[in-house]
């Protein structure tokens, strides 16, 4: 019993990874008054990036770059819509993640010639698991051991990365006073430009960021979950990432919690697949796979307390008229 | 930018002409860059679409999907409103179809069942429209964020229903059993043997579409209501100091235009596959948006829009069987340029055009 909570919540672990990082994707985006619809395009840029790219040199570190850039270029092209050209921040959202999926698809058949797959990568061409000190060692011991050689060993780069960026993320934004800023045009822009201070160029630096988080998002996914691209491997995550964004209420530490929560869900439906549980009988994992959206949908309707976005949170910045 | 207003025909026809040309640039580079021939690839995709009957059946028979999906956007556009939830709407839409046609189709003829799959589509289709829209007036929460979440929950909603007691029994697929006679809409190739449609699915859904197109322009501009969703879109706070609603005004357009691509499912299960099964929506809902943006929300638009991308969903078929390093997802890329550049992007011009016909001022 100990020992398959222990492997759950490992599998949780390794699930939550890719929605944190997009989730505090968005966050950066959102925060700044861009709303942000298209992290499941832009992972997905970004996981084919990844994965063609550590193929071609075998190096995992170049493949996350590579990874890193497209989804920096798709943000881009968000920015240049919805901040330069002022336009509907849906639409283009939607726009990106229509463009994701069929490029991927298109260059994942042109390139390799396997169903929109790049192939297998091998030794470097990944990222890999990560034992930390003496983990082999207290694997022994009574629960503390398992939970230390299990649990919070034995995972990869990004993983860490992913759990380290949420404290960076609250201390980036509540204090710094980039991140000051960041809050208040999303909140007033109006205010922030009478300040002196560019509203444009802040809610650039914040989509980029937004698309170096969703790149990293998108790398773990095809070069160190998997062991290279799939197409649409990223099978609504991004939309799982901004619900997990607006039930946490656009904050970093609850941003964690419900990812966690989110990958705990994903996790339990991979183990109970098949098992009747007593009295209930066997739950279907149709029913895993919409609780998310369920429990965001039930927060939402004001049942646990209440979601409100950044004030300016989709509306286009007019700095004056002529 | 100017505050002077555009001629009409450049507002409604050379900006949208431009942003679509931007579209089609860019999909030719895509081409390029496959290393196939851009101007063979369109040869290949006006002759797959438009160059013999069966195609052109094929490509009405696309249209048709897309009319629906666009008139549901539109609708909610008119109110202000962003349903982006058509894909999940048309998949409960399929259900209310496939309740009407299981349950009559042995019965009476298809003249009888099809008021009632149109009754179920459109019922289901606002039953899953309501929830969105009604917490977006009453708890202020984004219509878009819940239609999304909507989508995923209808997704997850079929498939446990088609692997359960939707499910024919005996047999390994997820779909209902195949609907007799009486639940199936005639083909337009039966009803006029002399236009050669051959094969092709196109059937008397076309029909509906285009009363449904009508309806909705009767609706937005000669009724009482059509004004009101029009004055509550384009100035929430001044309608509602004229006495609108706005609870009513918003459940009520989402109620419409989620029924409206709900009645999407009538074209696909009852006219074309005669079962319901898993993922027959396939991104209808979603082009939907972009049908939407590039008819300007206006019925006769939307029409040619949707013909545009029925040609490109025909024509795209076309050019994968001919080009095959261009596969059916060269009409994703696509997709996602047109909604790019005539969506997103749709102001990029604007300024400069602005200029070129604007007298400059003092």
């Amino acid at each position: 019993m100990f020992e398959t909570v222990i492997l759950t919540l490992d599998s949780t672990v390794r699930l939550s990874t890719p929605l944190l990082l997009a989730c505090l994707a968005g966050l950066y985006s959102e925060r700044s008054g861009i709303v942000d619809i298209g992290l499941e395009g832009k992972m997905l840029g970004a996981a084919f990036g990844a994965g063609a790219v550590a193929y071609i040199t075998g190096n995992a570190w170049i493949g996350l770059m590579a990874g890193i850039a497209v989804s920096i270029g798709l943000a881009l092209i968000h920015g240049f819509a919805s901040i330069t050209n002022r336009g509907n921040q849906i639409v283009s959202g939607v726009a990106i993640n229509f463009l994701a999926a069929g490029l991927t698809a298109l260059l994942g058949q042109t390139c390799c010639s396997q169903g929109g797959r790049t192939p297998s990568l091998q030794g470097d061409g990944r990222f890999r698991d990560i034992v930390l000190p003496g983990a082999e060692q207290v694997r022994d011991v009574p629960i503390i051991g398992p939970i230390y050689a299990e649990l919070l060993s034995g995972h990869n780069i990004l993983v860490y990365a992913a759990f380290v960026a949420v404290p960076v993320t609250w201390w980036v934004l509540f204090r710094t006073r980039f991140g000051l800023r960041l809050r208040a045009v999303g909140e007033n822009p109006a205010a922030v430009d009478t300040a002196g201070i560019s509203v444009t160029w802040l809610r650039y630096r914040a989509v980029i960021a937004c698309g170096i988080l969703c790149g990293l998002a998108g790398s773990y996914l095809s070069i160190a979950q998997s062991a290279g691209f799939i197409k649409d491997m990223t099978a609504g995550k991004g939309f799982i990432a901004l619900a997990a964004l607006i039930f946490a209420k656009w904050r970093p530490a609850s941003a964690m919690f419900a990812c966690l929560l989110f990958g705990f869900l994903d996790a339990t439906a991979i183990r109970m697949q098949g098992q009747e549980v007593p009295g209930i009988g066997e739950i279907p994992v149709q029913f895993f796979q919409a609780l998310p959206y369920i429990l965001t949908l039930i927060l939402l309707a004001g049942f646990i307390g209440n979601a409100i976005p950044p004030k300016a949170a989709g509306i286009p910045y007019l700095k004056e008229r002529s | 930018m100017s505050g002077g207003q555009l001629p009409r025909w450049v507002d409604y026809g050379l900006i949208p002409f431009l942003n679509l040309a931007a579209a089609f640039l860019v999909s030719g580079l895509v081409v390029i860059l496959i290393g196939e021939n851009p101007i063979d690839a369109v040869k290949v995709l006006i002759w797959g679409s438009l160059g013999y009957t069966e195609g052109f059946g094929y490509t009405l028979f696309y249209a048709t999907n897309f009319i629906f999906t666009g008139l549901a956007v539109a609708v909610a556009f008119h109110a202000g409103l962003f349903n982006i939830g058509g894909e999940g709407q048309a998949y409960l839409g399929g259900l209310g179809v496939a309740i009407a046609c299981l349950a009559l189709d042995h019965y009476v003829p298809w003249y009888v069942t099809l008021p009632f799959a149109i009754l179920g589509s459109a019922l289901m289709g606002a039953a899953w429209a309501f929830i969105p829209a009604w917490l977006q007036e009453t708890r202020v929460c984004h219509v878009v964020i819940t239609t999304i979440m909507f989508n995923f929950i209808a997704a997850s909603l079929m498939v446990y229903l088609l692997n359960g007691f939707l499910k024919k029994p005996g047999s390994m697929q997820n779909e209902t059993r195949t609907f007799e006679d009486g639940g199936r809409l005639p083909f337009l190739n039966d009803i006029f043997p002399s236009f050669g449609f051959g094969f092709a699915p196109v059937n008397l859904a076309l029909f509906v579409a285009l009363a449904a197109c009508v309806l909705v322009w009767l609706l937005i501009w000669r009724t009482k209501l059509g004004f009101e969703i029009r004055s509550f879109g384009a100035n929430a706070t001044a309608a509602v100091y004229a006495g609108i609603s706005p609870v009513r005004i918003t459940v009520v357009t989402m109620l419409i235009s989620g029924g409206l691509a709900g009645m999407m499912a009538i074209n696909e299960i009852m006219g074309s596959q005669h079962r319901l099964l898993i993922d027959f929506v396939t991104g209808y809902g979603f082009v939907g948006i972009a049908v939407a943006l590039m008819g300007r929300a206006h019925p006769v638009g939307i029409l040619l829009a949707s013909i545009l991308f029925g040609m490109l969903y025909q024509g795209g078929a076309e050019l994968s069987f001919e080009m095959p390093n261009i596969t059916r997802d060269m009409i994703i890329v696509i997709q996602g340029l047109v909604i790019l550049f005539a969506g997103a992007l749709e102001h990029m011009f604007r300024p400069a055009i602005a200029q070129f016909f604007l007298p400059a001022r003092p």
